[in-house]
Order: structure tokens, then C-alpha cells, then sequence
């Protein structure tokens, strides 16, 4: 028998422990990379052991026993260490020494404390991101780089300094209290909203997907639904991401090029994920009192349920989007908002919601707002306004095939016969 | 060895997809998409990046106490870079080849745009040690 032939589910299982180990030994030693390395010798002892012996009863309990003793040989040989360095005992740091673990310690929780750790607001969106895929999700630092089309030693110096920041501030590893929980809950899943999106849509490059992160932001977000499935707007993020990913393979073409909504052939689209996103954000509005992610997936799935583009519920959009604008100050919700009021409308009404928009200073450098002004002029019978307005959108993009998709747009315009 | 293939091209000059017909800038980008899988098949693409629009290039110094002095928008005709590729090949004369195909690349009418392609051998770490 081979040492390392863990099949497919215990590999799976050790995957979905590891966080649950790791918070666990978080929760009694701050010190991240010590924590992450005697995690690790337990998830290697594993690959070992259970093949050989059976996968244990508790594999939790066991992978928890097994890291928090490598823990203790690690801090015990760290006093050695002093000891010899510096020869005088008394003046050695007190380390409590762990008690053995009790099964009634063991917290369910511990992955949530270590998600809430990881999306601590006082580190960088980006060092948030790269820290709890590290620690949550599980990924190598060679895997995130890769994601993020970084070299490896870059992020391996974001994620130290991030486990570095953690050690030092003084927020203590546990749950945090009712008022702080709702805010800081709101910074996790605004990191998990980050990572799916830069896999959907990859903030560069050429590739318009990048698959592995946006799985991964959707796995991250079952956990945390798992864990709190009576939160509206985890249901609704988790709803939201499965209805978006829905259209992917749809979402672009054989050679890449970006295909909109209205053009997507709405029969690739993944008729399971629809289902579960809009069972999940159904449940969620039925609660009441919807958050943001919840109407944002509640108009994602008004798009998914129909089956051809002119069947698309705009009226509804529309009222969505008018809830969602009462609660958020955010001028994407405005533009998007300006469309479906176009769609319901006419294009006119569309263009001059757009016009108040013109002296937001989040969007003048943005593309967005010139390409829905150019779709809108096109819509009006205003081609050569449309081209303009399509040129300049595709000069402010950083998104190859958006640029590719816009600049297109303008020369099947200007290409027409007057 | 590694080498970096740099198109510039001044802005208002051939390389302006902008104004091309459809049909020609498709293919073009066509053109583009498969040369980058060809070299990266081959193993020898270390990296490509297209740059966004000069439009919102600016020149940076610093001034007084490290702040940065920012100098733009830059005349039509100015020289920019638009994009570069990497490529790790075992020669220079593969690198040139490599150049002169990605000149090539369609423009209008599908005609050979034939640009100037900057090929710069890059520098590389220490030497090995004697043994």
C-alpha cells in the first residue's frame, strides 16, 4: 500500500477540516504561521496514517489532537531555544502550556472566527483576499499567485505581512460580539463578493474567466451559509454568485470575445445553478427586510428565469432596482438603474437619468457610463453620437475584451451603409 | 534566453483599430489571440500584457520630499507602448522570427501592418558559480 492514496473523499474531508483545524489552534496561539505549519504536519501525518489505519472516528478531533501537540513540541523547543540563547530561566516569557483539547471545545465556529480573522477591517481588501484563501480555502501561495497573475514571492510577502498584522493587532480570536458582528460579517462577505468577481470577470489579462477563484469564492460561501443559514444576505451573496456563474459559459465566445446579456444563447446556461440560487434567494426575501446581495441576486435571477431575452421581466428589474438605489449611495446601481428604466421607458427616459450622473466623480473616469450612454444613444436612433461615445469607453477600459467587444460595437455602426 | 518584444506605435498612426471596419479589426484580434496560444503551446511565452490607452498616460517624477509630479495628456504623435510579449527562446535569430510574425499582423483590408517591433534582449541573474 502506498503511503499517500487517500481517495477522493478523504482528500475532500481533510480539505473541508483544515480551516476548522487551523481556527482551532488559532483560537489558544495567535501566531498565524506557526498555527498554519502545525496544521499542516497533522494533515500530512493524516495522508499517512488513514490509509494505513482507517479514516477515525472524530477526524476533526484527531487532526485538532495532532496539531495542537506539534504546537506544543514547537513552542516547548522555542524555550529550549531561549533558554540556551539567552542562559537565564527567569527571565523567559510565561507560555502557557495547552491542555489537551475537550471534545465539548471543539467550535463549529472556528472557521467562521478564522474567516472573520482573515476579513479583519484592518487589513487591505487585497491582503484580505490572499489570507483567507490561504487559510480558509486551502490554496498553496504558488496557486493564489497564479490566480492572481502575480509572481509567487509577491504574494507569498502579502500573505506574511498580512499573518504579521494579525499577530500584532489586538483583536482577540473569537466570535465577535452582536453589534460588531453584523459589520464585520459584511467585510467577509464583501472579500468572498471580491474573489468571485475577480474570477468572473479578472480585473486584467486577456482571460475573461478565471474559474478556479470563482468556484472557490462559491464553495467559501456555502461554508459561511452553512454556518449561518438564517442570514438573509449570505443566502442572498451565495444566490447571487451561483445565478451569475449560471451564464458563463455563455458569457463568452470561441475566441474569447465578450457576448452581453441580450446576445448570450440562453440554453448554455446552467439550469441547476439557476434553481438553487433562485430557491435560495426566494427563502432569503421571504424573511423580509432584503439586504443588498439579496435584490441584487433577485434581479440576476428576474434575468435567468427568462428564457428569451424578450420575455425579461423589466418592470420587475426596475422595481428592484429602485429599492436597491434607496439603499445604496453606489453610482453603478444609478447606471444600471438608468438602463432598466430604458427598458420600461424607452431609451429618452433612460438617457436622461443619465444626465445627473455626468458630475459623479466615481464615474468620470470609469467606462461604464459612456457605454451605457452609447448603448442608449444606439437604442434612440442615434448611431453616430453611439460611436463616439462606444470609441471613448473602449480608450478608459483596462479589460481587453471589453475594449475588444466596445470597439466592435462602434465599427458594426459606423461600418452600416448611411 | 528571454526577450522582450516591444510594439510601439504612435498614437494617430497605423495601429488605430479604432477607426478600422469590423470585419478587419475582428480580424485582427483574431490574429492576436491565436499567436498568443501558438507561443504559449510552444513554451515559449514568458508573459504578454496589452497596455491601456495612452490617453491617460501620465510622466511621473518626484518633486519636493518624494511627491510625485505628474506630467500629461502627450500629443498625438508621441511614440507609446502598446503592448509587449516575453518570450524564453534558445536563440536570438527565434526571437526576430518571432518578432517579424507578430509585424505581421492583419490591419486594414487584411493587409500586413508590418509595424516596428522593439526586440530587447532582457538581463538575467548572477552567473553560475566556477566550479
Amino acid at each position: 500500500m502506498t503511503a499517500l492514496s487517500l481517495d477522493r473523499r478523504a482528500e475532500q474531508l481533510l480539505r473541508d477540516l483544515a480551516p476548522q483545524v487551523l481556527g482551532a489552534v488559532m483560537r489558544r496561539f495567535r501566531d498565524f504561521t506557526a498555527s498554519e505549519d502545525a496544521v499542516q504536519e497533522a494533515l500530512i501525518a493524516a495522508a499517512e496514517q488513514w490509509p494505513r489505519d482507517g479514516v477515525p472516528d472524530n477526524p476533526r478531533g484527531w487532526l485538532i489532537q495532532v496539531a495542537l501537540r506539534r504546537m506544543t513540541d514547537h513552542i516547548r523547543s522555542e524555550i529550549a531555544r531561549r533558554s540556551r540563547e539567552a542562559a537565564v530561566a527567569a527571565d523567559m516569557p510565561v507560555v502557557v502550556a495547552p491542555a489537551l483539547y475537550s471534545e465539548a471545545e471543539i467550535d463549529a465556529d472556528d472557521t467562521l472566527v478564522l474567516l472573520f480573522m482573515c476579513c479583519h477591517p484592518g487589513l487591505s481588501p487585497s491582503s484580505a483576499v490572499a489570507l483567507t484563501l490561504r487559510a480558509v480555502g486551502g490554496l498553496t501561495t504558488a496557486e493564489i499567485a497564479r490566480a492572481f497573475l502575480v509572481p509567487e514571492s509577491t504574494m507569498a510577502q502579502r500573505i506574511s505581512r498580512a499573518k504579521e498584522s494579525i499577530k500584532r493587532s489586538p483583536v482577540p480570536f473569537q466570535m465577535p460580539d452582536s453589534d460588531a458582528r453584523a459589520q464585520r460579517l459584511g467585510a467577509v462577505l464583501h472579500v468572498l463578493y471580491l474573489i468571485f468577481n475577480e474570477g468572473y470577470t479578472t480585473s486584467s489579462g486577456t482571460e475573461l474567466h478565471r474559474t478556479d477563484l470563482s468556484n472557490e469564492a462559491i464553495r467559501l460561501t456555502r461554508t459561511v451559509h452553512k454556518l449561518l443559514p438564517a442570514d438573509g444576505e449570505v443566502a442572498g451573496l451565495l444566490a447571487l454568485m451561483l445565478l451569475t456563474d449560471a451564464r458563463r459559459a455563455a458569457r463568452t465566445g470561441a475566441g474569447g470575445e465578450l457576448i452581453p446579456l441580450d446576445e448570450q444563447d440562453r440554453s448554455l446556461w446552467d439550469g441547476r445553478a439557476i434553481t438553487e440560487g433562485v430557491a435560495l434567494v426566494s427563502a432569503a426575501l421571504s424573511r423580509g427586510s432584503p439586504g443588498e446581495y439579496q435584490l441584487q441576486a433577485a434581479i440576476a435571477a428576474v434575468h435567468d428565469e427568462a428564457v428569451r431575452v424578450e420575455t425579461t421581466d423589466w418592470p420587475q428589474i426596475l422595481a428592484l432596482y429602485d429599492l436597491l438605489q434607496q439603499m445604496s449611495g453606489n453610482p453603478m446601481i444609478a447606471l444600471n438603474r438608468a438602463v432598466a428604466t430604458a427598458m420600461v421607458h424607452g431609451p429618452r427616459a433612460g438617457l436622461e437619468l443619465l444626465t445627473a450622473l455626468d458630475d459623479d466623480d466615481r464615474l468620470r473616469r470609469n467606462h461604464r457610463l459612456d457605454a451605457v450612454r452609447a448603448h442608449l444613444l444606439e437604442r434612440a436612433g442615434d448611431p453616430d453620437a453611439a460611436v463616439v461615445l462606444y470609441r471613448q469607453a473602449a480608450e478608459k477600459t483596462t479589460s481587453v475584451p471589453e475594449r475588444n467587444y466596445l470597439l466592435l460595437r462602434a465599427a458594426r455602426l459606423s461600418d452600416a451603409p448611411p | 534566453m528571454k526577450y522582450i518584444l516591444m510594439m510601439n506605435t504612435p498614437r494617430g498612426g497605423d495601429y488605430q483599430m479604432m477607426k478600422w471596419p469590423k470585419r478587419d479589426i475582428e480580424a485582427h484580434i483574431g490574429f492576436m489571440i491565436q499567436f498568443n496560444k501558438k507561443l504559449s503551446s510552444a513554451g515559449e511565452l514568458a508573459g504578454a500584457e496589452g497596455l491601456a490607452s495612452p490617453s491617460q498616460a501620465k510622466l511621473v517624477r518626484a518633486g519636493e520630499h518624494g511627491k510625485p509630479i505628474t506630467d500629461g495628456v502627450f500629443p498625438e504623435s508621441k511614440e507609446f507602448l502598446a503592448g509587449y510579449w516575453i518570450v524564453d527562446v534558445d536563440s536570438p535569430a527565434r526571437a526576430y522570427q518571432i518578432a517579424a510574425e507578430a509585424s505581421a499582423a492583419p490591419g486594414v483590408g487584411g493587409e500586413p501592418l508590418n509595424m516596428a517591433i522593439e526586440v530587447r534582449e532582457i538581463m538575467s541573474g548572477p552567473p553560475k558559480d566556477v566550479e
